[in-house]
């Protein structure tokens, strides 16, 4: 229901879906419609942000945003693709306080840029560690070397 | 503007059992603001994992948290068993709630007995941990150790609780429970508690949606959540129980969730008892030969609130990509809520109120040479390092 209604909602946004079961949700969205979908969940829907995934693939960055209606148990992913070269989109934190930290998290391990985040600081190491080194991108080896 | 004094609580403090830095700024006993500063206890265990096989991966998450240390394999299998899509034997699912709920009993004691110790009540914080080691010494008789157990493996568990074990387990809980009784009254009836936590640290249940903060921290200011009834695994769609919550929103409404769940817990393991012995001995689990590829996502209630992991498998025997996401790391966030405009006194309870656990909350990075980019550190330059940030710290502020 909640679905049904997102999905008439932003149909344009939404480039792909895909479900496991009815608690399982993916929604592939355009980057450009992160801010008004999740503003929409967040407002109007009542859903709870839990946390955001990135991850390094060939296609670039991914981000999976997860969203949790606990009224029927939903997680609904919101999954975003990035530039490989200048991955940026805008951020969440302005609409609430529940993404300030992964946003800083993923800045500075994957070195994703946050656009018009209220405090894009570090958050672990407090300039402890060199700058522009990433260590959660799948060309950064655990004994320091970075792949080209 | 008046002149602000800065009261650092941390890194290493009587108070805090673990590294991590609060800044206080102060106006005379008044806090006006808080900053904290992570990153004392990382890890990289979430690139860790995906070095590991998804066997092993069960013994590194479990060490992500010592207190709570079945939640994170909990989520972890309950996450790796979506992306396989199998569903364990009925014995296996009791086997993990007892384990998550005797975890959750512990768990709680230990706050408890923490909570008094921190309001100078030192009579609370000897009782609860005592009564907290008959159930640690009986996670060492079904599992051979006091914490970090070893019990869950991808469908189902390690090793069986055979039913001879459960009269022993059955006497443990009616203490406990008795002791409980006790407690409740030492903490729910004294006036001197009462006049240190009530209206202490309130959280508005906007806060708790804004900062997406969950568990007892959640439910103590009327929002009703819970994975284990919004999403139900392992044996909970199988027993009856209730969700506990409370409106105030103060340490007093947080003290009396967990206190009132430990009795929910008792009673959830008790039925998971009665279900064990109506199944065969031994059928435990399901052989699970190859990961496919695709993403899956557990999540798990565990004593502090929901822990959440997202796997992705691209079918080789380790995650592509394995993200945590611990109870903590929403619920610290909140402080910046629930200590502003209190005494420095009431923002220590305030603080403790949400049962932050920052090995949970840091499990995240590699650390690098500040010169070179490249080397680990070895001890010598860490000591020379800490004592570095804490002489900026001083003369900073």
């Amino acid at each position: 229901m909640v679905l049904e209604e997102l999905k008439k909602t932003f149909s344009k946004e939404i480039l792909d879906s895909e479900s496991r079961n009815e608690r399982r949700v993916t929604l592939y969205i355009d980057p450009a419609a992160l801010v008004p979908m999740s503003e929409h969940l967040f407002k109007e829907l009542g859903f709870r942000f839990i946390i955001a995934s990135a991850l390094h693939t060939k296609r670039g960055f991914e981000i999976y945003y997860h969203f949790s209606y606990d009224p029927s148990g939903l997680i609904l992913n919101l999954h975003v693709t990035l530039d490989q070269a200048k991955p940026e989109i805008e951020s969440l934190s302005n609409m609430f306080e529940a993404t300030n930290w992964i946003e800083r998290e993923m800045h500075e391990l994957f070195g994703i840029n946050f656009l018009n985040h209220p405090n894009l600081e570090q958050l672990l190491s407090e300039g402890n560690w060199a700058l522009g080194e990433y260590p959660y991108r799948k060309t950064f080896k655990s004994n320091g070397e970075v792949q080209a | 503007m008046s002149k602000q004094t800065l009261i650092p609580v941390g890194p290493y403090h009587p108070l805090q059992e673990e590294p991590e830095l609060f800044k206080l700024y102060c106006d005379g006993e008044i806090v006006k603001d808080v900053k904290w500063e992570t990153g004392y206890n990382h890890r990289g265990i979430e690139k860790l994992a995906e070095k590991k096989s998804y066997d092993e991966v069960f013994f590194l998450v479990e060490r992500i948290c010592g207190i709570c240390s079945t939640s994170h394999p909990f989520a972890f299998a309950n996450s790796v068993e979506e992306i396989v899509g199998v569903e364990i034997p009925d014995r296996a699912k009791y086997i993990r709630s007892i384990i998550g709920e005797l975890e959750r009993l512990h768990s709680h004691l230990l706050w408890v007995g923490l909570a008094g110790h921190f309001l100078g009540y030192n009579t609370v914080f000897m009782w609860a941990w005592k009564y907290r080691e008959p159930v640690l010494d009986l996670f060492e008789m079904i599992t051979g150790n006091r914490n970090s157990y070893a019990m869950f493996k991808v469908g189902g568990v390690r090793r069986d609780i055979e039913n001879q074990k459960i009269p022993a387990i059955e006497e443990v809980l009616s203490l406990v429970k008795k002791k409980t009784d006790m407690l409740v009254g030492a903490v729910m009836d004294d006036p001197v508690i009462h006049a240190r936590t009530k209206g202490v640290g309130i959280l508005t249940k906007q806060d708790i949606l804004d900062f997406a903060a969950v568990g007892p921290t959640a439910r103590a200011s009327g929002v009703d959540i819970d994975v284990r009834r919004d999403d139900p695994y392992a044996a909970y769609p199988l027993v009856n129980w209730k969700v506990i919550t409370a409106e105030a929103g103060d340490v007093f409404a947080k003290a009396q969730v967990r206190l009132l769940e430990m009795y929910e817990s008792i009673s959830i393991i008790d039925q998971c008892l009665v279900g064990l012995k109506k199944e065969k001995e031994g059928e435990t689990e399901v052989k699970i030969k190859h990961i496919p590829e695709g993403y899956g996502t557990g999540h798990a209630e565990a004593p502090r609130g929901e822990v959440y992991h997202f796997v992705v498998s691209d079918g080789s025997n380790s995650p592509a990509r394995h993200k945590i996401r611990a109870p903590s790391y929403t619920n610290i966030a909140t402080f910046k809520k629930s200590c502003v405009g209190q005494t420095i006194s009431d923002a220590t309870i305030s603080l403790a109120a949400v049962d932050p656990c920052y090995c949970c909350t840091e499990r995240l990075a590699v650390a690098l040479d500040r010169t070179s980019g490249r080397r680990i550190m070895n001890a010598k330059e860490i000591i020379e390092h800490s004592a570095e940030l804490t002489n900026k710290l001083l003369q900073h502020e």
